[in-house]
């Protein structure tokens, strides 16, 4: 796909670390600054889906295939819930994080970035997922022999 | 009136008005191409405006989203169906008219009641928010009030929109990413008619 694009080829490879770093900032500094976990995962997505337009979605699944997606995609919903099960075991109610550290509000903070990085993983598998199946399926019905691991299914 | 406000309202209402004409062309335009490559041009717009009201962190998300990957998203589904859209036969009547133009005007006298944009003392700014502004420091000690709100005095908001986009996911693989497989595995490519 696009063998012949050396512009956007070139420059998407240097923007796309940028977008990932941004992405990472907005993940972890989602507390002090604007941003969060849900507009991280987005960030972080997008620069996947960009990678997948420039250099097919064959090379998108090589680097990131669809176990990993999926395994990251039920990852964020287990920690965010499996914080608040956490909660409730250290004796306080579901998704109370007080009692997760000494003083509650070291407790908040803890809990606050433990459960906006499980909407971040979850956030950015499920869009990575969606194109890719999309993706998938337009690649299969334009030429099924090529795009083995196009695609959702690809391989489990 | 100082020259501050006066430009953030001008820029609001050019944001506004190239809104407004974004939509009118998407209703207008057949070519469905140009309608998609519009409606990230309107989200970009959309972004725009939320950066104006200092809304960044919405702005972002209908940056990323709504301009990119759902522009994307709409290309692939073009790419499956085909990019012009079948004209629809001339229903305009006077009956229609009429309705809108009654519904037009009801909603504008519903929003006459409605307080003023930006009032302080609107009820929305009365309930919970004098608590999440004067409290929070101390309850939940994080500056960004906005995330503590959403991960914490509302956590269960968004453990559902986790879920909600979990489920969203998972409906995609088992509609659209099984089909293909099960088409490659026959080795048939020609889709079911």
């Amino acid at each position: 796909m696009m063998h012949r694009n050396y512009i956007l080829r070139v420059v998407s490879k240097l923007l796309i670390p940028f977008i990932l770093l941004f992405g990472l900032y907005v993940q972890w500094h989602g507390d002090f600054g604007p941003g969060g976990g849900f507009q991280a995962g987005v960030i972080f997505a997008a620069g996947f889906i960009l990678y997948g337009l420039i250099y097919g979605l064959g090379t998108l699944r090589k680097a990131l295939p669809a176990w990993v997606t999926r395994l990251v995609l039920t990852l964020g919903v287990l920690l965010y819930a499996g914080v608040g099960v956490a909660c409730m075991l250290m004796g306080s109610k579901f998704l109370d994080f007080d009692v997760l550290a000494n003083k509650p509000t070291d407790g908040q903070h803890m809990g606050i970035v433990l459960v906006e990085f499980g909407v971040g993983l979850t956030v950015f598998a499920g869009i990575v997922t969606i194109f890719c199946a999309f993706a998938g399926r337009a690649a299969a019905d334009v030429n099924p022999a090529d795009n083995i691991t196009a695609g959702d299914a690809g391989n489990d | 009136m100082n020259l501050e406000i006066i430009t953030s309202d001008l820029l609001n209402v050019a944001t506004l008005v190239i809104m407004a004409i974004t939509g009118l062309a998407i209703a207008r335009i057949r070519n469905l191409f140009a309608v998609v490559m519009l409606s990230g041009i309107y989200s970009l717009m959309g972004a725009t405006l939320y950066v104006i009201l200092d809304a960044v962190d919405v702005a972002f998300t209908e940056a990323a989203v709504g301009a990119g990957a759902s522009t994307v998203l709409m290309i692939g589904t073009l790419a499956l169906t085909s990019d012009r859209e079948n004209a629809t036969p001339n229903t305009r009547t006077i009956k229609g008219l009429f309705v809108c133009s009654f519904i037009f005007a009801a909603l504008i006298y519903g929003s006459l009641d409605m307080p003023l944009f930006g009032d302080p003392n609107a009820p929305a700014h009365q309930h919970v928010v004098p608590r999440y502004l004067n409290d929070s420091m101390a309850e939940i000690g994080l500056p960004n009030v906005v995330t503590s709100v959403l991960a914490s005095y509302r956590s269960f908001d968004t453990m559902g929109e986790t879920f909600v986009i979990f489920t969203a996911a998972i409906g995609v693989i088992t509609l659209i990413g099984r089909s293909s497989r099960r088409r490659r595995k026959s080795g048939e490519g020609k889709p079911e008619p």
